[in-house]
């Protein structure tokens, strides 16, 4: 668990990059430091890892005050991502991975194997470990530098706009890779961005900082779009936050059978509908295929909603699919059914507005 | 077996005391330029005065420092070590700037990420710092070499022997020979040296050759 207890830097030359900040970061979760550009988010962070000294106020990691503690030291027991990876240009991936823990004192047999370790568990593939990261892809140079971040299994994670450099087309499934990661390993994470979709599809708590390195809210993504704390937050967190909450609500939706196409199986008995689902061997949906059309063509595109998923992904399905009809799954892939879009707004309608927990503002509790 | 009326073997220990003479000082030099630049970089303040001062030393005329340095190294006027603390001075007023600049140049964002992985100053100096400023520093090494060579030569003129003993040698008996042979030596030196530099830094830098 990290705590910050009243921190505050100002910079020699007189800048106040954060102001009197207190929050906790939980330990296991991810804490996001969300808002606009210049708000002391990166100062905040660098100062957990002593990076940037604070001015006033104190940081506890596990309960122990970090000023005590030898910095080099420190920083090698938390990992850090920044966001152009800031590989070692002059190692290759495996070396840039074997970092720490020869900084750690390990042999370098060691070393190596837990460097191949998790290369694999960030999803690289083993032929790029003797490359230099100018040989890589961006997607892949970031995924190297959660490795490296990764390598000394750290119980603690900073991460400085990890996703931002990362083409928008690769950004969406590393961010998914990523909550899978942290689940798994239970790391703590404290991860900054000024992106507040990313803030709120990453995050289990958020604390929106404003101009002058001042908290203006700190709660779970669900209470930042019910209840934003004032203007600014409202402002940040953005117009269409109504729709966004909706990724916090799960409700009841009749599921509808669905009379889906077995693959390479041609023409089967029509069931009256325009469009007909087509699915694999093992029941998974490959796509819709209108049934006037010639060429029999699949029409890929529908996103797919999992059968206990948020009313967000049901209604995003039922808009997306040619048919009207969203598709759902189970948690193999496997078709459950369809909904449809008047029945997932209907569900909307009755759902009780979400109240989420306890506001904490920089002023206190609600 | 002679060359343009110059005995062959005495070229070749004329070309050796030259190499010599240019190639220990570059190494010194280079290893005094190391620390030098380094501490211009570590604040700001220090890059002007230490960046300049040794430049400035690079103005002395060879043919003086040649005929100062015995007084105050107090070391006799026919020493090869005055020879050699003069070149190594030229060598450090090359490669202070350039080692600093070579270090400026080390992205920002690698050097944090080396701080927080957890590197001190010092091994993060030699594991990151040092082996990116290679490829400037060793540029830098190349323009100090070819210097080396062709001010080493000036020393004949108070009598320490290499290729440029050649010069004074073809002036005084009036012959073209040793002088046409003494350029081909110095161009063969130079050319050697900046063959071996390269070779050095191409090891140095796989990742260099790799990526391009
Ligand atoms: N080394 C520094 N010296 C002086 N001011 C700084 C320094 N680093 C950051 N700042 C200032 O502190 C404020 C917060 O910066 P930063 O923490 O980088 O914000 P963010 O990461 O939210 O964009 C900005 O106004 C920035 O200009
Ligand atoms: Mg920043």
């Amino acid at each position: 668990m990290i705590r910050l207890e009243g921190v505050g830097k100002r910079y020699p030359d007189g800048t106040v990059a954060v102001d009197d900040l207190s929050l906790e970061a939980p330990r296991g979760r991810i804490t996001v430091l969300v808002g606009p550009s210049g708000c002391g988010k990166t100062t905040t962070l660098r100062m957990i890892n002593r990076m940037v000294e604070p001015t006033s106020g104190r940081i506890l990691v596990d309960g122990e005050d970090t000023a005590g503690m030898d910095a080099a030291r420190l920083r090698r027991s938390i990992g850090y991502v920044i966001q152009h990876a800031g590989l070692f240009p002059h190692r290759t991936v495996l070396g840039n991975v074997m970092t720490v823990p020869r900084l750690h004192g390990w042999s370098r047999a060691r070393a190596r194997e837990r460097a191949r370790e998790v290369l694999e568990l960030v999803g690289l593939e083993p032929a790029h470990a003797r490359r230099y990261p100018s040989q890589l892809s961006g997607g892949q140079q970031q995924r190297v530098g959660v490795a490296r971040a990764l390598a000394a299994d750290p119980d603690v994670l900073l991460m400085d706009e990890p996703f931002s450099a990362v083409d928008p087309v690769v950004r969406g499934g590393l961010q998914q890779e990523f909550l899978a990661l942290q689940e798994r390993l239970g790391t703590t994470i404290v991860l900054v961005t000024h992106d507040i979709d990313e803030a709120i599809r990453l995050g289990h708590r958020i604390a929106v900082l404003r101009e002058g390195g001042t908290l203006a809210q700190f709660s779970s993504p669900a209470d930042l779009l019910a209840h934003p704390a004032d203007d600014f937050v409202a402002d940040f967190v953005g117009a269409d936050r109504g729709y966004r909450a909706l990724s916090f609500q799960r409700a009841q939706v009749p599921i509808h059978a669905e009379q889906p196409l077995r693959e390479g199986t041609g023409h089967a008995p029509g069931s009256g509908e325009a469009w007909r689902l087509v699915i694999d061997a093992d029941g998974r949906p490959l796509g819709w295929r209108h049934t006037d059309d010639p060429e029999e063509r699949l029409r890929l595109g529908g996103t797919l909603a999992q059968q206990d998923g948020t009313l967000r992904s049901m209604l995003d399905a039922a808009l997306s699919a040619p048919s009207g009809r969203g598709v759902v799954v189970d948690d193999r892939g496997v078709l459950v059914g369809t909904v449809r879009a008047d029945e997932v707004l209907r569900a909307i309608q009755q759902a009780p507005r979400p109240t989420g927990d306890t506001v904490r503002t920089a002023e206190g509790t609600e | 077996m002679s060359l343009l009326g110059v005995d062959l073997a005495t070229v070749l220990e004329l070309g050796q005391d030259h190499l010599l003479l240019a190639g220990v000082p570059l190494l010194v030099g280079l290893a005094l330029a190391i620390p030098l630049g380094w501490l211009a970089t570590r604040r700001g303040w220090l890059y002007p005065p230490l960046v300049a001062g040794t430049g400035l030393l690079y103005t002395i005329p060879s043919l003086a420092l040649f005929i100062l340095l015995p007084g105050f190294l107090g070391t006799r006027i026919l020493d090869p070590v005055n020879v050699l603390v003069a070149m190594t001075v030229y060598t450090l007023a090359l490669l202070t700037r350039t080692v600093a600049d070579a270090l400026l140049s080390v992205p920002g964002h690698v050097r944090q990420a080396a701080t927080a992985m957890g590197y001190g100053p010092a091994r993060r100096f030699l594991a990151v710092d040092l082996p990116l400023a290679v490829p400037v520093i060793s540029a830098g090494l190349r323009v100090a070499a070819v210097s080396n060579v062709s001010i080493v030569s000036v020393a004949a003129l108070v009598g320490v022997s290499q290729l440029g003993s050649l010069f004074t040698d073809g002036f005084n008996r009036n012959a073209m020979g040793p002088i046409v042979v003494g350029v081909i030596g110095c161009v063969v030196l130079a050319v050697l040296f900046d063959l071996v530099i390269l070779l050095v830094t191409r090891l140095l830098t796989p990742w260099k050759v790799s990526a391009s």
